[in-house]
């Protein structure tokens, strides 16, 4: 099953790029569609962030994870690299379960 | 748009720039690496993703999906979902690149955030083409030596949550959200999505929250007016 999302992926996200470079302007200059494309990854990535903090399970629940994730916003904050950022978050969630 | 040549000082400054954006952001194919094998892929796995997918929301977000036990295939659907953008990039880009036939098919594979950032504002097609080669072939490259690195340094740490890989998703996540941030809408959406995805956690199978989210997207694209920047 993990095979096959791969190569769905791999295709579909390949498709995507060409076919920008590809079809004719005016099919996608649509006002709504551009509009709804703009904020597709905007919603996705903070839904991506809630559930990959505070679910595990079917459960909602406050943990280690928390913690990196508001080490995230400071460094964030700060204006840190991308993998100051990711590490960052590790450290803590890996320091605060040392506890 | 002109056809006008490229000055040597001009080209050696676009390639610099290129690399320097690609130096910065191939590296953080390490990060990726860790997290893949960290969620339950196979080192193979991850780097086929790198490879072939190339387009690092994507991938962050199929692994994070079957990491929080979702299906497979609900990941790749969230994958292709953000995989749009790469769309949008295409077609303001396709003028400026204005490319036929295979150098169309092998450019299409490292058309990304940073690559259509580094061309898009050039005033020649040369410079254009050149600002988005060197940018997206350099991630290319190094995202996936990157990947290997992470994938194999994961897969021997063992168990990630001791390192705390499990938070370092949601972080990734978070880093890509941000310079999104920027406009008052944008942070609306992201708060309601969220809030969308938390709710419905209890209720559905893993993976489907965050496609629930994307229906926000869609919701405040029909309610605002704002035009897409």
């Amino acid at each position: 099953m993990m095979w096959a999302a791969v190569v769905v992926t791999a295709a579909g996200c390949y498709l995507l790029k060409l076919a920008g470079l590809s079809v004719p302007p005016r099919v996608l200059e649509h006002r709504l569609v551009e509009r709804v494309a703009d904020l597709i990854p905007v919603a996705l990535l903070a839904a991506l962030v809630a559930v990959q903090v505070f679910a595990r399970g079917h459960e909602i629940v406050v943990d280690a994870r928390a913690l990196g994730l508001a080490a995230a916003v400071v460094l964030l904050l700060l204006r840190a690299p991308f993998l100051v950022v990711v590490f960052g978050a590790a450290l803590v969630a890996a320091g605060v379960r040392l506890l | 748009m002109t056809d006008a040549p490229l000055d040597p000082r001009e080209r050696s400054s676009i390639i610099r720039d290129s690399l320097g954006v690609g130096v910065a952001t191939g590296a953080y194919g390490v990060s990726f690496g860790a997290v893949s094998v960290a969620s339950g892929l196979s080192v193979a796995q991850t780097c086929a993703l790198s490879l072939l997918v190339f387009t690092g929301a994507s991938q962050f977000a199929l692994v994070g999906v079957v990491a929080a036990g979702g299906a497979p295939l609900s990941g790749a659907l969230t994958a292709l979902l953000l995989g749009t953008r790469n769309t949008l990039y295409g077609l303001r880009l396709a003028p400026l690149l204005a490319w036929r036939g295979a150098r169309r098919l092998l450019g299409a594979q490292v058309l990304i955030d940073e690559s259509t950032a580094m061309a898009i504002t050039r005033e020649t097609r040369e410079a254009a083409r050149l600002g988005f080669l060197v940018t997206g072939w350099s991630i290319f490259v190094l995202w996936n030596l990157a990947t290997l690195v992470g994938a194999i340094a994961g897969d021997a740490l063992g168990d990630p949550r001791r390192y705390g890989l499990d938070a370092a998703v949601g972080a990734a996540f978070l880093a890509l959200l941000w310079p999104r941030l920027d406009r008052p809408r944008n942070r609306w959406v992201a708060l309601a999505a969220a809030g969308v995805a938390l709710a419905t956690v209890p209720v559905v199978p893993a993976g489907v929250p965050v496609l629930a989210a994307a229906a926000v997207a869609l919701l405040a694209g029909l309610l605002t007016k704002e035009p897409a920047s």
